[in-house]
């Protein structure tokens, strides 16, 4: 209650950009209310009915100079801001290489998030300070929006479509992960906590295993690429995906981030995306040379598991040049 | 002299329900809107009342989540479609815009009486969808949560926008021809009054721009209803398709309820300073720059939404040009003021305060355009804060003054001016201290559409709450003053501001035909040269 802060925190990469840019915005929002207040508040005084002093002659009722001016000086302010902003925003949307990747789920109302060693995690995400993480989410109904105003980043978290974030916290703390998209009824209830971490604790953490407590670890989990590997045998996709794609289905090994030739003669690369398609509605796209025969899974994985597949498939190093003919 | 002004006048001609019910008198058709809208507005307001109340405290109190989203829903849709939208346009353009261009009524009375009926119906039908348990979608209806999630009366609620819409389609349609077709001899194009340019601009958008909401509102119902995929990805749909059309009218929506405000305020601003409008040109044609830029700037809504980067920039920058004639208005105004005679009646004042918020709700926009900065507060009360500076700061402070200025035309009878000012004075402080706070807790990460909150944020919401309930006595105060003026107020006269648009050249309140004789017109509008104000 005493503390009274006008921002909040800035415990990411980014957070002084942003504030940078706001304070600008804030100095030239600043300057023409307050010029506009005062001119109002000034010419009411002087100009009042009963002050017969003031000289009112020779006023003019247009002046093209006047107008050229102030349409020329907010014209250029707009420009810069125009620059500066979209310079901002490139960052924020530009992915690291280097980024660890995680995986969020977002479903009415709690936000499920995937490490890649394996951990699960409800409504709360650790993570290592001053390492990039970049998050791949998805939705399980409607839209969401993953917002850490400590981070001053946000993204909307669609069904049927991933979206992207990418952070680098500066500063171990615990911050607020809202929910900033409306989504139903307890909307307001899907809030979590980002805990930044130094390395050695995150380490420790992450050795405790799958839904690490405060008082200890529980049982172990698999990593998504292990998980994804026992699905794709159990689901029977190993059957077909086999060797280097002279069987019935193009090899996924090295598929990752390839181009793809498509059987309409278009190029696609293998991220993910056109993996998740490829496999919820294998004939939306057909790699060149293979009949369109893989039944659909739509309906028969959860999101879970489509990641889970698609980090195996991540995990399948090599090169095959049936692949990218 | 007065009594002969009564028996022929608009009020008093023909005095039972039928006769206004089924009236064709463009001022009647003015005065039932103003009835309805302001049933709708009070409705509106205590969705905010309510709204305010609950955010008092970080816990939920006297709204549990379900109904607080339909508190929400139901004060967003009553205010934005069915009082801000009809607001000025449906009611003082009405009544106005036929007499401020010497014509007798506006070209089309019968579609004009069929206007107000679709309004009312399509309002009876939201009350419907109210009164059987509301709806808990936003006024955003955003999908799939509309189509397939949400267990409220969204088809129901969707119909009543869908049928006001076309009330709004078919007021800027008679508008548009009123003013091309019924202009008084020697009305020339650069001798209307800047109230008429702002609603002609207006009305392109209702005409334009409406027609687009009532597609996406039936692909909305048909995907609810009969599980077509159109929006949600389970049924093949794209959940974007349906924020990219929705906001193809709701941006411009913005436009259509500022823009008649920006007409209310050249009026009074030239009228109160006893000076003739400065820039005339320039202000009439930002009005179309403005309703032009605004068809092009609604992907500034989606920039987080998983829209691409490159459409974010290009709707980042066409949403900068927006701003370009914004301030192109306010400069002018500002100029107008400058060696003139300023009287501060409540109409001048309320004009001045729509000048100063207008201008810090156009500059947030100017920031929430920014792509880096909007990254952080979209979706978070800045943004609520934004809008409220321009729809009430803007719109409602203008819809006030024009309350205020054109009362005494209406009815002949002046409202009392202390209550006035005291009523402007309130709603300035009332309005300023519920929505200031509201850019810090944005900024600070309050998302909207939350009842309950973190405790760090409370103390900005009282303060936002104290404002609040400041804001409904100045709301408030008019409707008893002005009621009262009717019975208690003195007698106005023709033309108690000594204004120089036509609507004052004729008796108050005017007769049916609104003219004895159809006026001629010789000089360019706002010839007002410094003579003092009658009766000061």
């Amino acid at each position: 209650m005493w503390r009274f802060p006008l921002i909040p925190e800035q415990a990411s990469t980014m957070a002084l950009s942003v504030d940078m840019l706001t304070i600008f915005l804030l100095i030239v929002t600043a300057f023409f209310s307050l010029l506009i207040a005062g001119l109002i508040v000034f010419f009411a005084v002087k100009y009042r009915p009963s002050n017969k002093t003031v000289n009112r002659e020779g006023a003019p009722d247009s002046h093209l100079l006047l107008e050229i001016i102030w349409t020329g000086i907010p014209l250029a302010i707009v420009i810069v801001i125009f620059f500066w902003g979209t310079g901002v925003f490139y960052q924020l949307r530009t992915m690291p290489a280097d980024a660890v990747q995680m995986h969020v789920i977002g479903k009415q109302w709690m936000w499920k998030i995937q490490h890649p060693e394996g951990q699960r995690e409800i409504n709360a995400l650790h993570i290592p300070v001053n390492k990039a993480i970049q998050l791949t989410m998805i939705s399980e109904d409607v839209i969401h929006d993953f917002s850490i105003p400590a981070f001053r980043v946000k993204q909307d978290v669609l069904p049927g479509r991933y979206t992207k974030l990418w952070f680098q916290a500066t500063k171990v703390g615990r911050y607020h992960i809202f929910c900033d998209q409306y989504c139903g009824t307890l909307h307001a209830s899907m809030i979590g906590e980002v805990v930044v971490m130094e390395p050695k604790d995150y380490a420790a953490w992450i050795s405790k295993g799958a839904f690490p407590t405060e008082s200890g670890a529980s049982s172990a989990q698999p990593t998504p690429a292990s998980a994804g590997e026992e699905l794709f045998t159990k689901m029977g996709c190993s059957s077909c995906h086999i060797g280097t794609g002279e069987g019935r289905a193009p090899s996924l090994v090295g598929l990752y981030g390839k181009k793809v030739v498509l059987s309409n003669k278009q190029t696609v690369t293998a991220d993910d995306e056109y993996l998740r398609e490829s496999i919820l509605k294998p004939a939306a796209k057909v790699v060149a040379g293979y009949e369109p025969i893989m039944p659909l899974f739509q309906g028969q994985l959860t999101e879970e598991n489509v990641l889970e597949l698609i980090q195996y498939i991540k995990s399948l190093k090599g090169t095959s040049d049936a692949i990218a003919r | 002299m007065q009594s002969l002004d009564n028996t022929e006048s608009y009020l008093g001609s023909e005095f039972n329900l039928k006769s206004w019910l089924l009236t064709f008198d463009h001022k009647r058709i003015g005065i039932l809107y103003l009835l309805t809208v302001t049933f709708f507005f009070l409705m509106g307001g205590i969705g905010a009342m309510l709204i305010r109340l609950e955010l008092l405290t970080p816990q939920a109190d006297i709204l549990q989540a379900e109904m607080y989203n339909r508190t929400f829903t139901l004060h967003g849709v009553t205010m934005v479609f069915f009082f801000m939208i009809p607001s000025i346009p449906a009611i003082f353009g009405n009544f106005f815009l036929p007499m401020m261009i010497g014509a007798r009524d506006v070209a089309f009375p019968r579609l004009n009486l069929t206007s107000y009926y679709l309004l009312l119906g399509g309002g009876l039908f939201a009350l419907a969808a109210i009164l059987l348990g509301g709806v808990d979608t936003g006024w955003t209806f955003y999908t799939p949560y509309s189509s397939t999630y949400s267990n409220s009366n969204v088809i129901l609620m969707g119909l009543g926008i869908f049928i006001a819409g076309f009330s709004s389609i078919l007021t800027g349609l008679n508008f548009i021809v009123t003013i091309h077709k019924m202009r008084a001899p020697g009305m020339t194009w650069f001798r209307l009054p800047l109230f008429v340019w702002a609603h002609y601009a207006t009305a392109v958008i209702q005409v334009l721009g409406t027609p687009v909401i009532a597609i996406t509102i039936l692909l909305l119902a048909v995907e609810r209803g009969l599980h077509f995929g159109i929006f949600d990805p389970k049924l093949g749909g794209d959940p974007l398709l349906f924020q990219h059309l929705f906001w193809f009218y709701s941006h411009p929506a913005v436009y259509i309820m500022v823009l008649p405000g920006m007409g209310v305020v050249s009026e009074i601003i030239a009228c109160f300073s006893r000076k003739k409008i400065f820039g005339y040109s320039f202000i009439a044609a930002s009005s179309f720059a403005i309703a032009l830029l605004g068809f092009f700037v609604w992907g500034h809504h989606l920039f987080l939404s998983g829209q691409s980067v490159y459409a974010g920039v290009v709707f980042s920058f066409i949403t900068f040009l927006v701003a370009i004639p914004s301030a192109i208005k306010v400069f002018n105004w500002i100029a107008t003021l400058y060696k003139g005679k300023i009287y501060l009646k409540t109409p001048m004042l309320y004009a001045l305060g729509f000048i100063g918020l207008f201008t810090i709700g156009g500059l947030t926009g100017v920031m929430l355009g920014t792509l880096g900065i909007d990254a952080h507060v979209h979706d978070t009360y800045f943004i609520v804060a934004h809008f409220h500076y321009v729809m009430v700061g803007g719109t409602i402070m203008a819809y006030l003054a024009a309350i205020h200025f054109w009362w005494p035309k209406m009815t002949n009878r002046m409202y009392p001016e202390f209550f006035g000012k005291l009523s402007a004075l309130l709603v300035f402080v009332g309005f300023n201290l519920t929505f200031f706070p509201q850019f810090i807790l944005g900024y600070l990460g309050m998302p909207r559409r939350y009842h309950v909150y973190p405790p760090e944020f409370q103390v900005l919401n009282v303060f936002s709450s104290a404002g609040a309930s400041i804001l409904a006595v100045g709301f408030t105060l008019p409707l008893f003053y002005l009621l009262g003026s009717l019975v208690w107020g003195k007698k106005a006269g023709r033309n108690p501001w000594g204004a120089t648009g036509l609507e004052w050249q004729t008796a108050s309140p005017p007769p049916t035909l609104n003219f004895d004789k159809t006026p001629l017109v010789t000089e360019e509008p706002y010839e007002y040269h410094g003579e003092d104000m009658p009766n000061e």
